[in-house]
């Protein structure tokens, strides 16, 4: 399944309707990326970013992976957009209409460094030959369970106590010292 | 129609994890708030996950791996998030503001 196999589906069938679909989802995640990127107001980049996620997660169906999909689901835009959302409530941050001096970071040069970034990883991935292997399993939450559980279970230990030291952290810097 | 088979193709999902990665980059740089740019932080790590989503279905031999990386990936960035607010409401409370230039209490 490498580049040279670029199928050229017709649009009426499944294969073209899935194409149309994700022809959708990249037009919503790099819009949703784009506005939280750039919107002056916190609340509307949250909103770009819920728009982002969504969009991602409907990438990675296409990926073949519903699980990690659905993940992606309950824990950035379930989550992670949730706690923003919370913390923009408790600090207001109403961007104050200060444009005054803006530095040259927050034009041309920012801009410049996002473009170059972009450019070159795009050159880089067209010029690039991807080689594919053969697939030894198929990849099913079935699997992913066994071997989270087996091959990776220390991993998966240590990362549910760095969650733990995280959520202990949360509480220990947002008290209020009286 | 080429563009209709977009969905099978490595480097469409390459080059879209590329765009967020800069975006994000973008924000990081360009924004003046923490919020903000902690918004784009959460951009750039999607952007990495993405990546590896894409060779996990397309290159890899074993097809779970990068799944799991991208699940342990999702669980850093919801610590760092966690991390990252609370650092923000502290710094609200001393200074009554989340703006990047007003935090220049160690300022030479």
């Amino acid at each position: 399944m490498n580049q040279s196999m670029l199928t050229h589906p017709n649009l009426f069938t499944v294969e073209g309707m899935a194409g149309v679909v994700f022809l959708i989802l990249i037009f919503v995640t790099l819009t949703g990326g784009f506005i939280a990127c750039t919107s002056r107001r916190v609340v509307r980049a949250i909103a770009g970013l819920i728009v982002c996620f969504v969009g991602v997660a409907g990438l990675y169906f296409f990926l073949n992976s519903p699980f990690v999909s659905m993940m992606q689901l309950l824990i950035y835009v379930g989550a992670i957009a949730v706690a923003i959302s919370f913390a923009v409530m408790l600090a207001a941050p109403e961007e104050k209409k200060k444009l005054g001096p803006t530095g040259p970071l927050e034009g041309p040069l920012a801009f410049g460094s996002a473009a170059l970034l972009a450019g070159g990883f795009s050159v880089l991935v067209l010029k690039t030959k991807w080689p594919a292997m053969a697939k030894t399993n198929d990849g099913s939450i079935k699997e992913i369970g066994i071997r989270l559980l087996t091959e990776h279970s220390m991993v998966f230990e240590l990362i549910s106590i760095v969650l733990l030291i995280a959520i202990l952290g949360a509480l220990v810097l947002a008290r209020r010292e009286d | 129609m080429a563009i209709l088979g977009l969905y099978n193709n490595l480097s469409t999902y390459l080059i879209i994890a590329a765009f967020l990665f800069a975006m994000g980059i973008y924000g990081i740089i360009a924004r003046r708030t923490f919020i903000a740019m902690l918004i784009a932080a959460e951009m750039i790590l999607a952007g990495a996950a993405l990546n590896f989503m894409a060779f996990n279905r397309f290159t890899s031999p074993d097809p779970v791996t990068g799944q799991i990386f991208t699940l342990f990936i999702m669980a850093i960035a919801a610590a760092e998030a966690a991390i990252g607010l609370s650092i923000v409401i502290a710094i609200y409370r001393q200074y009554d503001s989340i703006d990047a230039e007003d935090v220049v209490q160690l300022k030479g």
